[in-house]
């Protein structure tokens, strides 16, 4: 490992506590400066205006914005994230762990299918440039990517449950594996991950083929096919080495929106996961769960990012990680 | 067609010494892209793409001309109708003309998108891009930083909360407006949900794609041809509009062609959320909302379809698009 690396690690980490600060305290401004709070929210507009005054009083929501965010982060950095209103006086983390969970399985098991066909069927497309199959499955690839999770979940709603009546419709099933709970075992668990496979796999491809077919062109590509390598050598040792630097950074993007990327696949199906959480969280103005959620994507998210960028660093040694000047 | 001159008056645009000593290519890649676009318009996927794109965007620009109906004219006598003559794709569950909402739906995309792209994409990404990429150092560290921040949380949760919690105050600032200049038109027009929208994509739209030009004039910047621009005594702006720009200039064409169809799905999401373009103002997004849950996909699965169909052909004529560009762009492809 290069002697800057570790340097240039450290000094990206030191930025991620700031980073955290400034999006913790945009959201946490947001939050309390939206229309409406839980308190008055859950009490229903027929409720007494005293006693909701006096519940916020209570609960410190008519202090100012800066005071209440400075005794936010005083607890969190201490450890203690909150509690969430609803269900009602639950500790942020057990709210959100059982609900990352859901989202993580769904995604990590969408994430191995496609990426074991995505990029060796990005890698036969380009390799077969020139015959039939070559502009075929690039029209598949752009057809599948091009439609939105918010039109296939319907779409594939009413051919596999209405009309087959193979799958149940949405929702979400736990078995204990091992004292583990896993969903991905149930049958409710193929819709979500066949409808995020298909949106990634494709994409995959695509990036794949494209990248693939710049690398083949390359001048090293000949030289090595023309040392009399044999292909498949020259494609995995050469071709797929070099093709591979982007499709990383699409690994760390797809890791960075883990959360984000759920949230219509969830909501459409009820699966009970970190994206519906945050769009319950938001409207019904569950401060402090949404709070923990956006933090706790902002970390993966910077993580990712790091990753990514150290990656670039190491396929492509022309980008000098954190060199001045130059 | 010829291709663009470069006025040899303007002293700005006069050759560099390296250009002259034929260092660099002096063909300027502004040449190169018009005989690219003849070349582009000679394959057939990408004229049916533009078609599409020409068709969908048509139909919004000139919604109020040719919608045979308004987005919101109901008629509960009508509900869930058949296509039929006057309804050319049947009507919604309150008897709204499915045609017309599409085509008026067709008008939000167009106006968020554009919006969005332009300001996010064409004049934050771009910029930013090649100076983080070019100057490096403190201004490098600054914007990525910056970037880094807007882009820290994945974009969908902050979209998420800026447009539930912001709307109330862009209305209090289109009444303002309005009390002003008194044009008394801006919130009944929707104006302040379709402002919000596309502002919080522009927002977070510049990350993507400034990281993609820097990393693209990270690798650049250490080209012979950048040095011996640098030696003849190029300015720093002249090398980063002159010279970078136009290398990743093709980079930024298949990225716009592809974040106007991302911002447009973008859009969609929001709306169907509930948190985007308001009820009643027609977006694909609330097309779609009130067309989901089992018994309408049951009973009436043209409601999902119209904008199903739309939405997806918009969304892949662009990648479509794209793609061809790439394809001709490329320059070792040709």
């Amino acid at each position: 490992m290069a002697p800057g690396l570790v340097s240039y690690i450290l000094r990206r980490l030191a930025v991620v506590p700031a980073v955290l600060l400034v999006v913790s305290f945009a959201t946490f401004t947001l939050g309390r400066y939206a229309p409406s709070d839980y308190v008055q929210m859950q009490a229903g507009t027929r409720a007494n205006p005293e006693t909701i005054d006096r519940i916020r009083e209570e609960r410190g929501l008519n202090d100012p914005v800066y005071e209440q965010y400075g005794r936010y982060i005083w607890h969190a950095v201490q450890g203690d994230f909150g509690t969430s209103v609803k269900p009602r006086g639950v500790p942020v983390s057990d709210v959100i762990f059982p609900r990352l969970w859901v989202t993580v399985q769904i995604n990590l098991l969408a994430l191995v299918f496609s990426w074991l066909i995505g990029i060796p069927l990005g890698t036969l497309a380009a390799l077969k440039r020139g015959t039939w199959l070559d502009p075929f499955a690039i029209g598949v690839f752009l057809l599948v990517a091009s439609v939105p999770v918010l039109v296939s979940v319907p779409l594939l709603q009413w051919f596999f449950v209405l009309k087959l009546h193979l799958l149940p419709s949405g929702g979400w099933s736990d078995a204990s594996f091992f004292g583990v709970d896993l969903g991905i075992f149930s049958a409710r668990a193929i819709l979500p991950v066949l409808v995020l496979t298909l949106a990634s796999v494709a994409s995959l491809a695509r990036y794949m083929r494209a990248q693939v077919l710049e690398v083949l062109d390359q001048d090293f590509v000949r030289t090595a096919r023309a040392k009399g390598l044999r292909g498949d050598v020259v494609v995995v040792r050469h071709v797929l080495r070099n093709a591979m630097l982007p499709i990383v950074t699409i690994f760390g993007f797809e890791l960075a929106g883990l959360i984000g990327g759920s949230i219509f696949v969830e909501t459409l199906l009820g699966i009970p996961g970190m994206g519906l959480l945050f769009y319950e969280s938001v409207t019904a103005r569950n401060y402090d769960v949404m709070m923990a959620i956006v933090l706790l994507g902002t970390t993966i998210f910077v993580l990712a990012m790091l990753a990514v960028d150290i990656a670039y660093g190491f396929i492509d040694p022309r980008v000098r990680l954190g060199g001045v000047g130059g | 067609m010829s291709y663009l001159p470069v006025p040899p008056t303007d002293p700005s645009m006069r050759l560099s010494e390296a250009e002259a000593l034929g260092v660099v290519e002096a063909t300027h890649p502004l040449r190169v892209r018009s005989r690219i676009m003849r070349r582009l318009l000679r394959r057939p996927v990408a004229v049916v793409a533009i078609a599409v794109i020409v068709v969908i965007y048509g139909a919004g620009i000139f919604a109020p001309l040719i919608a045979p109906h308004g987005f919101n004219d109901a008629d509960f006598q009508d509900r869930y109708a058949n296509p039929s003559l006057s309804h050319p794709l049947g009507t919604d569950s309150l008897g709204r003309d499915l045609l017309s909402r599409a085509i008026w739906s067709a008008q939000t995309t167009v106006i968020i998108s554009v919006a969005a792209v332009l300001t996010g994409g064409l004049m934050l990404g771009v910029t930013l891009g090649l100076l983080a990429g070019y100057l490096r150092g403190a201004a490098d560290f600054i914007i990525m930083r910056l970037g880094e921040i807007f882009g820290s949380v994945p974009p969908i949760l902050m979209l998420l909360i800026i447009t539930a919690t912001l709307l109330n105050d862009v209305k209090d600032l289109g009444s303002n407006i309005e009390d002003v200049t008194g044009q008394h038109w801006i919130v009944s027009s929707g104006a302040p949900s379709y402002v919000l929208v596309f502002g919080a994509l522009a927002m977070f739209g510049w990350v993507g794609l400034s990281r993609l030009i820097r990393s693209q004039v990270l690798a650049l910047r250490e080209a012979p041809y950048i040095t011996a621009a640098q030696a003849s005594g190029a300015s720093n702006v002249r090398i980063l509009f002159w010279h970078l720009l136009p290398n990743v200039g093709n980079l930024l064409i298949v990225s716009l062609t592809l974040s106007l169809g991302a911002a447009a799905g973008a859009e969609v999401g929001l709306t169907f959320l509930g948190i985007g373009v308001q009820s009643p103002h027609p977006s694909f997004g609330a097309m779609i909302a009130d067309a989901v849950g089992l018994s309408n996909v049951r009973e009436h699965i043209q409601l999902i379809l119209v904008p199903a169909v739309v939405v997806s052909s918009l969304i892949l004529a662009f990648n479509l698009l794209g793609d061809q560009l790439t394809d001709v762009l490329s320059p070792r492809h040709r």
